[in-house]
């Protein structure tokens, strides 16, 4: 039997209102028809997706494809030029303000730009607090600092004295410091070896089921997408070519081509003759 | 004759140590590393900040000024590259020697143009026209993949996505012709059908022109398939060396465990198993 998870809507509307309702309240996220243009090039061509609240939903794809785009739109920084962006059913406008971002963060591709060089950890951690006027700040940053697995001696290192996947961490206890309920992570792991990126899954694994967190999550790894993500969208050239089951994709139960070469290519290097 | 020349190896490296003084005492970031390489595939894999890409630049004499370099052997082709004067080391870099570094964007300059990078990086090392320069670019950006050379020449490395700006590094290193290339992450940021399309042009270039390559990576699996042999560090050491064919073989329990943790499709799996670290690891 097919349950209905809202109470039903008020008499004298009928069954299109309440559709439309029921989507839009059961959508954590929702992205409509999103276009996206730099100069002319049309970085996205009509993209949709929706993700329920608790749900993890992946982004794989082409590179060049759009896929950070789509991220960055969602959190304000992509010139959208046509469609919708709502989150728990309300409809943003082109402005972020403040509550938006501590209810949505970002983890970056590119840990090296995103993390200023000659800040310390403690001032990278500092500073998001200091911009939600947040008062518990010396218990938070230990936990968070904690929770990536980086000891306190890496407190007050500049963030050039590390590694690409030390600093990936401190990239990732900056988001989880506000507790946000939406995590857009993009290719949260790609930096990362294969023990700290299983400890780095795990972590957020761990919080989004403490926390009843939603993820967005961007990756080019089909095993890591398909352990971390219910469901995801496969794109290609601006465009969402595929949206599919995880475990349809572990089965290889695709329909399309593309999404059929990725699954292909994940197998490995295969020399030619 | 020094040893590495009598060697005939492409790069002989006896107990490497990078070492950073800070101020809450020395950082050692390399302890004692040890391996020769041919014309051949060398995958270096190992945990974060367990010392790879200090190593890579050690080699490429890249390491930060502050840092302190040691070895007992560093030499390219029978050249002692501590003892070489600084003009000639520089020359090496980016004609015979060339690295991808790990953070593309970094590593890009922000206020040029990726075309004129790439023409600048080739015309310091050949001597050519600018047109012929500007066509060898825009070679070099279709055979790394691009979809639109032209689009994306004119663009400044904000302007492009993660995967093709570590796809114009790699143009800007393939196009002097190294004989030597050290590839840290190189292909991290790419999707799977561009990665393998980015090994197979480094793949030809290791075959046929005997080039040498560092490949250090994290994917275990992409290594195990792609290179010949593979180097295992942990905590600025070589813990353990070995055939890639042979990978899924390892003895060492850090090598392992690297293996076991990785998530793989259509297992399910949860939590991951991580690495138990143990302390003699590092010793
Ligand atoms: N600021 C910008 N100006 C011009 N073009 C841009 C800009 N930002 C992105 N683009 C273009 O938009 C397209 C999509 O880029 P995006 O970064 O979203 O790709 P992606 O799917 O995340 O790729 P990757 O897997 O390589 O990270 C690319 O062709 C890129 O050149
Ligand atoms: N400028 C610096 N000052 C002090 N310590 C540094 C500096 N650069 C690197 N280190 C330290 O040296 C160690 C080795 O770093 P390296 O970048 O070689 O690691 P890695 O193996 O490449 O890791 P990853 O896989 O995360 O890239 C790390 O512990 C790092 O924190
Ligand atoms: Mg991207
Ligand atoms: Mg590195």
């Amino acid at each position: 039997m097919r349950q209905l998870p809202l109470p039903l809507a008020g008499r004298g509307q009928g069954w299109g209102y309440f559709h439309s309702r029921v989507g839009a309240m059961t959508h954590a996220l929702a992205v409509t028809d999103l276009e996206v243009v730099f100069d002319r090039f049309r970085a996205l061509k009509g993209v949709s997706i929706a993700v329920q609240p608790g749900e993890s939903f992946g982004l794989v794809g082409e590179s060049g494809s759009g896929k950070s785009t789509l991220l960055r739109a969602v959190a304000g920084l992509a010139p959208v030029t046509a469609g919708t962006i709502a989150l728990d059913g309300k409809q943003l406008g082109r402005r972020r303000d403040k509550a938006f971002y501590r209810q949505v963060q970002m983890v970056f591709q590119d840990p090296y730009g995103s993390l200023h060089p000659r800040q310390t950890v403690d001032r990278l951690l500092q500073e998001p607090l200091a911009i939600h006027g947040i008062g518990d700040g010396e218990q938070r940053i230990r936990r968070a600092l904690d929770e990536v697995g980086l000891g306190s001696g890496f407190r007050f290192r500049y963030s050039h004295q590390l590694s690409g996947g030390q600093r990936q961490r401190v990239a990732i206890a900056r988001a989880l410091i506000l507790e946000p309920s939406i995590l857009l992570l993009d290719e949260p792991t790609s930096a990362l070896d294969a023990s700290v990126q299983a400890e780095v899954l795990n972590l957020l694994e761990q919080v989004r089921r403490a926390r009843g967190l939603t993820f967005l999550m961007v990756s080019h790894d089909l095993a890591v997408v398909t352990h971390m993500c219910g469901r995801l969208a496969v794109m290609q050239n601006g465009e969402v070519v595929e949206t599919l089951a995880a475990p349809d994709l572990a089965a290889h139960r695709v329909e399309n081509d593309y999404t059929r070469r990725l699954l292909k290519a994940s197998e490995g290097f295969a020399r030619a003759g | 004759m020094n040893k590495a020349a009598m060697s005939g190896n492409l790069l002989d490296i006896e107990d490497l140590r990078v070492t950073f003084p800070t101020r809450t005492g020395r950082i050692e970031a390399v302890r004692g590393v040890s391996f020769a390489l041919g014309r051949e595939r060398l995958g270096i894999v190992g945990e974060s900040g367990s010392g790879k890409s200090q190593t890579g630049r050690a080699i490429m004499g890249l390491t930060p000024p502050q840092a302190e370099v040691l070895a007992k052997t560093l030499a390219f082709d029978g050249l002692d590259l501590l003892a070489l004067p600084p003009r000639e080391r520089r020359a090496l870099r980016g004609k015979r020697i060339a690295m991808i570094l790990q953070d593309p964007k970094y590593s890009l300059d922000p206020v040029m143009t990726i075309g004129r990078q790439i023409i600048e990086t080739l015309r310091t090392h050949e001597r050519v026209t600018k047109a012929e320069a500007r066509e060898r670019a825009l070679d070099m950006l279709a055979a790394v993949q691009i979809r639109d050379p032209k689009r994306v020449f004119d663009l400044h490395p904000h302007e492009v996505s993660g995967g093709m700006g570590q796809r114009a590094m790699i143009a800007m290193m393939l196009i002097a012709g190294p004989e030597l290339m050290i590839a840290d992450e190189p292909t991290s940021a790419l999707d799977v059908t561009v990665q393998l399309d980015v090994l197979a042009i480094l793949d030809r270039l290791v075959a046929e022109r005997g080039m040498g390559l560092i490949f250090i990576s994290h994917d275990l699996r992409l290594v195990s398939s792609f290179c010949d042999r593979v180097v295992v560090m942990y905590a600025g050491k070589v813990v353990e060396q070995l055939k890639a064919s042979e990978l899924s073989r390892a003895e060492h329990p850090y090598t392992r465990g690297l293996l076991d943790c990785m998530p793989k499709i259509g297992a399910d799996r949860h939590p991951l198993p991580v690495l138990q670290r143990q302390a003699e690891w590092a010793q």
